[in-house]
């Protein structure tokens, strides 16, 4: 394939397309992402997930300069919501990083989430394989950043920088079994902010009782403010210490293979899915079995296995690719 | 199942601020179902080729209230080209004085939509210019 060769090459134009063919769900989009597997694992995929506000973007912009300064080779990953409504989508997180736009070593894309919940959307794994091919060093994910559902992140990314500010104290307290769980470094921005020392505080306090016993990493915390460009330097110390330290500790090739069983696991789950749709034509026939449900002449599961065991019956569904 | 979606960047060259039109547009874009890329004020028609470029996006719409329309229009239609990126279908709006629409044309500009354009105007031209 020769757009294979031309992303190997870091052609723009040929990675942007590759983007929007895996975006699509294109038909060659999947010999397009396996003829790249082989050449991906090099990158470091930085997650960045935070609520809305808390300065993910303007971070990025910061921790990029960074990077490429040390002549690293920078690709992001900026996904903002698709309306349920309409499926259109305001992408405005790459606003920030202009700067940027006109620099070689940068690629920049707006991903919109198309219904896809997690904080992230359906085609992110795939996109982050044509920016890994291409050559991309230091690969970051921003998420939507509406909060606790965004654990996706989790499975995509090597580290994840949870980004908070002060006046959120709060909601440290009710997210300790939620999004503080998928942080590997948290960090304070807006940390002229009053109330920041106070939320560094609340974040040592439940990161304390975080896996007793299990975990042994131990969760940075920094405090930045990304809009004066203060921390940034510390922040890029804390997860190059990081990277090492789960490099060195197997964590980091723990969660690559992780992240293999779950890409596995969507992609069984989404050709099963769309497999039973041809076959049996589940989305035409909904309606009418809610129907016999809404009259109570069928019960939920026994429909269903009977639905499947007539798939199964069947044999093959060779219809689908 | 394909679902392609298509993508377009509301940009602002020049060094006007005025943003209130182009934020109206990029609203009303992503009500009609558009994916809508937005970069704010104060672009170099270097940075919104390459972002169009990135984005990987079939239009670029333009908006200018400052008068430099005549140069900077064709600056990104011509930056486009030269980056083999021609496909890319440019589009303008904001205050363009009747008399300029000709020549923004003549040098590639595919469409120019002033005040009192409707969203959808703007939408049948997109839609019959991505042939959908």
């Amino acid at each position: 394939m020769n757009l294979v060769d031309d992303i190997r090459r870091g052609d723009v134009r040929a990675i942007a397309r590759a983007i929007s063919l895996i975006e699509d769900f294109e038909p060659e989009a999947e010999l397009l992402a396996d003829s790249l597997f082989p050449h991906t694992g090099r990158a470091l995929i930085l997650g960045v997930t935070g609520s809305p506000g808390t300065g993910k973007s303007t971070l990025v912009d910061r921790l990029i300069t960074l990077e490429r300064r040390s002549g690293h080779k920078v690709a992001v990953i900026a996904i903002d919501p698709s309306s349920p409504f309409s499926g259109g989508a305001i992408l405005g997180d790459r606003l920030r990083m202009q700067e940027h736009a006109t620099d070689p070593g940068v690629f920049i894309r707006s991903m919109a989430s198309r219904g896809f919940l997690g904080g992230v959307a359906a085609a992110t794994g795939d996109v982050l394989k044509v920016l890994d091919a291409a050559g991309y060093d230091t690969i970051f994910i921003e998420t939507i950043g509406v909060g606790q559902t965004e654990i996706k992140i989790v499975e995509l990314s090597d580290i994840v920088l949870l980004v908070l500010m002060p006046g959120t104290g709060d909601e440290i307290q009710a997210m300790k079994a939620g999004v503080m769980e998928i942080g590997d470094i948290f960090i304070i921005n807006k940390k002229d902010m009053p109330g920041a020392d106070k939320l560094r505080m609340e974040v040592e306090y439940v990161l304390s009782f975080k896996n007793p016993g299990e975990d042994t990493v131990i969760n940075p915390i920094v405090m930045t403010s990304a809009t004066n460009g203060e921390g940034i330097g510390l922040l890029r110390e804390a997860i190059a210490a990081h990277r090492s330290e789960i490099a060195r500790s197997g964590k980091l090739e723990q969660k690559r293979r992780f992240r293999l069983e779950r890409e596995l696991m969507g992609v069984l789950s989404r050709k099963i899915h769309r497999l039973m749709d041809v076959r049996i034509e589940v989305s035409k026939q909904l309606p009418d079995w809610a129907d016999t449900l809404y009259r109570r002449k069928a019960c939920p599961y026994a429909l269903i296995n009977k639905q499947i065991q007539n798939f199964l019956k069947e044999g093959r569904g060779d219809r689908t690719n | 199942m394909p679902s392609k979606k298509t993508r377009i960047l509301i940009a602002k060259p020049g060094l006007d601020g005025h943003d209130r039109g182009a934020k109206f547009i990029a609203r009303a874009l992503r009500d009609e179902g558009y994916e809508v890329i937005y970069t704010g004020i104060r672009q170099s028609p270097e940075a919104i080729v390459q972002t169009a470029i990135q984005e990987d996006v079939d239009f670029v719409g333009l908006s200018l209230l400052s008068g430099a329309h005549n140069e900077l229009f064709p600056r990104v239609v011509d930056l486009l080209k030269e980056n083999g990126a021609e496909d890319i279908k440019v589009i303008g709006g904001g205050i363009i004085p009747e008399e300029d629409i000709p020549l923004l044309k003549e040098k590639g500009v595919q469409a120019v939509f002033g005040p009192g354009t409707s969203t959808e105007q703007i939408v049948e031209f997109l839609e019959h210019e991505s042939g959908r």
